[in-house]
């Protein structure tokens, strides 16, 4: 494995999209209409990263069991969050409860 | 120039005894001009660049700066069991230390990292992994299109290396920020506050993983994963403000579901744009209130 041609392959395509995109976009005026889209981004690609992690630990099967450790403490994070909107404490409780149902179940 | 200047009737006790003075101070701002704190706020005389500064803005470089690192503090929780995995997992896959490192120095990309190492270990060609570390990282490019327009008064200094450290978690924290009220024009040195905290932390906890590698062979199963979950779950639910955004979670949630064994992760894609749509839609049929969808105290927890 040529690690130096692996770093450098693995580098430049991140960069490409990254920073080309925030200096072409930035230079063109952007329609309000797109930009009014665009703020859906950040709560779309969240639950789009969360949600299959939690309902599906393995990858491939859907796992909607009370025994599924991930989907419990997520929900139970998720309701701290609510109440709290507090995030240390939302990942701080998420993670202990996730760890004890963990070696509970 | 002659103007002149309107009181309200409620403020015309302060006018009193008015005859005595010989001049009077008038302070005004004008709310709906675009302001550059850089040109517009003159602190010293015109090329009197030795005599003191005066003038100042409500928000300062350094408290911005600071304020960017203390929002992310929270996200390291989540962050370090990531990094920690990341390292042991790499030299596991036969990559050196120096490889390691760079990799986290270089790409900086926790996903695509994760990936890279994997397909490493299960012996892909490294075009295989360059395109699929591409695929997976193609959300940046959404990022960059979303913080474009905060950003375009900035120079190529600034956004070089903005761009070059992006991440899920300096996006979300970064664009929550600018969507707050106050002054934006030093809003960047927040968004670099929290973009370094990141990077520089990253490289430690990657640094941990390398040392602790041979120790930690099975460090993918320990479940430590879902640090990372619980620190975007905590990220995701004070967004969900309005119904619009609500479609948006939900829709690009259910798409991602039933997008999940697609390869290379492009049903995250798929999903994001189909929750970015819903967004539109029901903002388009319903508009956005601003109220919470159920006030805390109607809640039945």
């Amino acid at each position: 494995m040529n690690e130096f041609a692996l770093v450098l392959g693995m580098a430049l395509v991140t960069f490409l999209v990254r920073y080309p995109v925030l200096v072409l976009v930035s230079k063109i005026p952007m329609p309000d209409r797109v930009f009014r889209a665009l703020r859906y981004v950040p709560p779309a690609v969240l639950a789009a990263i969360i949600v299959p992690s939690l309902v599906m630990p393995d990858g491939k099967t859907l796992d909607l069991a009370p025994t599924n450790a991930y989907l419990v403490a997520g929900i139970l994070a998720g309701l701290i969050a609510w109440r709290t909107k507090n995030l240390l404490l939302t990942i701080v409780i998420g993670m202990m409860l996730f760890l004890l149902l963990r070696a509970l179940i | 120039m002659i103007s002149e200047h309107q009181v309200k009737l409620e403020y015309t006790s302060g006018l009193r005894e008015i005859d005595s003075f010989s001049h009077a101070l008038i302070i005004f701002f004008m709310h709906q001009l675009s302001f550059n704190a850089e040109s517009d706020l003159v602190r010293r005389p015109r090329r009197r660049v030795n005599s003191l500064s005066f003038g100042g803005s409500m928000s300062t470089r350094r408290a911005e700066f600071l304020a960017g690192v203390k929002a992310t503090i929270p996200l390291l929780i989540g962050a370090f069991p990531f990094g920690v995995i990341f390292g042991a997992l790499s030299i596991n896959a036969g990559i050196s230390p120096l490889g390691t490192v760079a990799l986290s120095l270089f790409v900086f990309a926790g996903s695509a990292q994760f990936i890279g190492v994997g397909l490493v270990a299960g012996g892909a060609s490294i075009p295989v992994i360059v395109l699929t570390t591409f695929v997976v990282n193609l959300r940046h490019a959404l990022y960059s299109a979303t913080l474009a327009p905060y950003v375009k008064h900035l120079s190529q200094r600034w956004l070089l290396p903005l761009g070059y450290m992006l991440t899920d978690e300096a996006f979300v924290t970064a664009v929550t920020h600018y969507a707050e009220a106050g002054d934006s024009t030093l809003k960047h040195w927040y968004f670099l506050g929290s973009e370094l905290v990141l990077f520089i932390c990253w490289q430690i906890f990657t640094l941990i993983g390398i040392v602790a590698g041979s120790q930690i062979k099975d460090a993918n199963n320990w479940g430590l994963d879902f640090a990372l979950y619980v620190t975007f779950t905590g990220m995701l639910v004070p967004l969900v403000k309005n119904r619009p955004t609500l479609a948006a979670v939900v829709v690009a949630a259910l798409t991602a579901v039933l997008t999940n064994t697609m390869p290379n992760k492009i049903g995250l894609l798929i999903a994001t744009l189909a929750g970015v749509a819903a967004g539109v839609i029901v903002e388009a049929r319903f508009g956005v209130e601003t109220e919470p969808l159920v006030a805390p105290e109607e809640s039945v927890l």
